[in-house]
């Protein structure tokens, strides 16, 4: 089955919001996790905390209404929604390593059934700073990766990741365009499948041991 | 009553081989005009301590690209190449810090305490040389405090007394280093001729040295 990267942020980001809840705050990170702010039902009190300095993150400014000194932490314009609040570095940190951050949705390079997550560097080859990840992976109540797959054709989903780590054993849930997995004691938890993988399309992406319970749910849309 | 410069001056405070501490997220709450002069005055082997190394062609990240700094204290370098360029050909030093370290190091340095521990970096190549402790069965490293000679800050407003208003998400960084540094210069969007409404005041005058209008 071949989805386009459109598809498959959709399918990610869509699940992801699924495992928010009313009143929750929420910080995602940088490119696919912040699409899952789309998919959030109007009606849902959430709150977007964004690690420069922001909780209440609402839509994108029209082009009139651009407010240099608000912005997310990929330093785009952003405006603010009912109840939001602004403070200092110091403050947000307090909040995401504080456990007062209900959720945090992060990409991943490769996560292990450890609850391993690497998504900071590539040895010689990309080493852009951990910014705020390996504070939010530690302090936040709740860890989603939300990643594709696999990247190219490698393996992301590993027994033990091998390039360097953003924390150890933090992970809770990854969520790929294939299947939901919940990181437990005794490996990773195919909880949930999407119906146009086939159970094969699982197994012979992921090296990581998986439990495969008897009924496997299709992936909830 | 603070004394009050103009960018110029501000930008000639700063020696060669000084320890600089410079607000901002990205370019929000960043104060640029200081670091045009500080760049227009030639100053070189500087210390950068902050968030990010922003864009090859904006503020701090300017610094970056005509060679001015040795080494860069920073929680992300991912939207300037030219740091990592450097870097990987040893010509400036970096050390990349977790932003939420970052910002109580700096705390620290300010508050007058001997450091502080926290449980981010470990099981990662952050623990590297540091000494990790066990408190209640958690695992926290030990990280020292920093400090500077300059710290640039931004302010929206400010009054004659030094104190800060700062808007928005522009607070960021600003806040924890006018408290971190030798000498503490604030760049103000406004100077009001009468005094900031206490319930206003982001950051108190007494973290300030000098203000550029």
């Amino acid at each position: 089955m071949e989805l386009n990267k459109e598809q498959i942020r959709e399918i990610i980001a869509k699940r992801v919001a699924k495992e928010l809840h009313e009143g929750d705050y929420v910080t995602l990170g940088i490119g696919l996790p912040t699409e899952v702010a789309n998919y959030i039902p109007p009606s849902m009190h959430i709150m977007i905390q964004s690690e420069n300095g922001v909780v209440g993150v609402g839509a994108k400014p029209s082009p009139d209404n651009i407010d240099p000194k608000i912005t997310n932490a990929g330093g785009i314009p952003v405006t603010t929604k009912k109840g939001a609040a602004f403070f200092d570095s110091m403050t947000s940190f307090t909040m995401i390593r504080g456990g007062h951050i209900d959720a945090t949705v992060l990409g991943a390079l490769q996560v292990d059934q450890e609850g391993n997550i690497a998504n900071w560097m590539v040895p010689g080859v990309l080493v852009p700073g951990m910014g705020g990840a390996m504070d939010l992976v530690v302090g936040a109540k709740k860890v989603i990766v939300a990643m594709e797959h696999m990247s190219k054709n490698n393996i992301k989903i590993l027994k033990k990741c091998t390039l360097p780590l953003t924390a150890a054993h933090e992970v809770d849930l990854i969520i790929t365009e294939r299947c939901v997995l919940r990181v437990t004691e005794k490996g990773l938890l195919l909880e949930e499948i999407n119906p146009l993988f086939s159970l094969e399309d699982i197994t012979s992406t992921v090296e990581a041991d998986l439990i495969i319970p008897p009924h496997l749910q299709t992936i909830a849309a | 009553m603070k004394k009050i410069i103009s960018a110029a001056d501000a930008g000639k405070l700063i020696k060669n081989g000084a320890s600089i501490m410079i607000g901002g997220f990205l370019k929000c709450g960043t104060p640029t005009r200081i670091i045009e002069e500080l760049l227009a005055a030639g100053t070189h082997d500087l210390t950068l301590i902050a968030n990010d190394t922003s864009y090859p062609d904006s503020d701090r990240g300017r610094l970056i690209s005509e060679k001015r700094i040795k080494k860069a204290i920073v929680a992300h370098i991912g939207t300037n190449p030219e740091t990592g360029k450097q870097f990987h050909n040893g010509e400036i030093e970096v050390e990349l810090v977790p932003m939420g370290t970052l910002v109580e190091r700096i705390r620290a340095g300010g508050a007058g305490l001997g450091g502080v521990l926290t449980p981010t970096g470990i099981g990662t190549v952050v623990e590297k040389g540091k000494q990790s402790l066990e408190i209640n069965g958690k695992k926290y490293l030990l990280e020292m405090p920093l400090k500077a000679d300059i710290a640039l800050i931004y302010a929206t407003r400010a009054d004659r007394f030094g104190n800060a208003y700062l808007e928005g998400s522009t607070r960021n960084f600003n806040t924890v280093m006018a408290t971190a540094a030798q000498t503490v210069i604030v760049e103000t969007d406004e100077l009001v001729d009468e005094c900031l409404d206490p319930n206003m005041v982001t950051i108190p005058g007494v973290f300030i040295d000098y203000i550029v209008a």
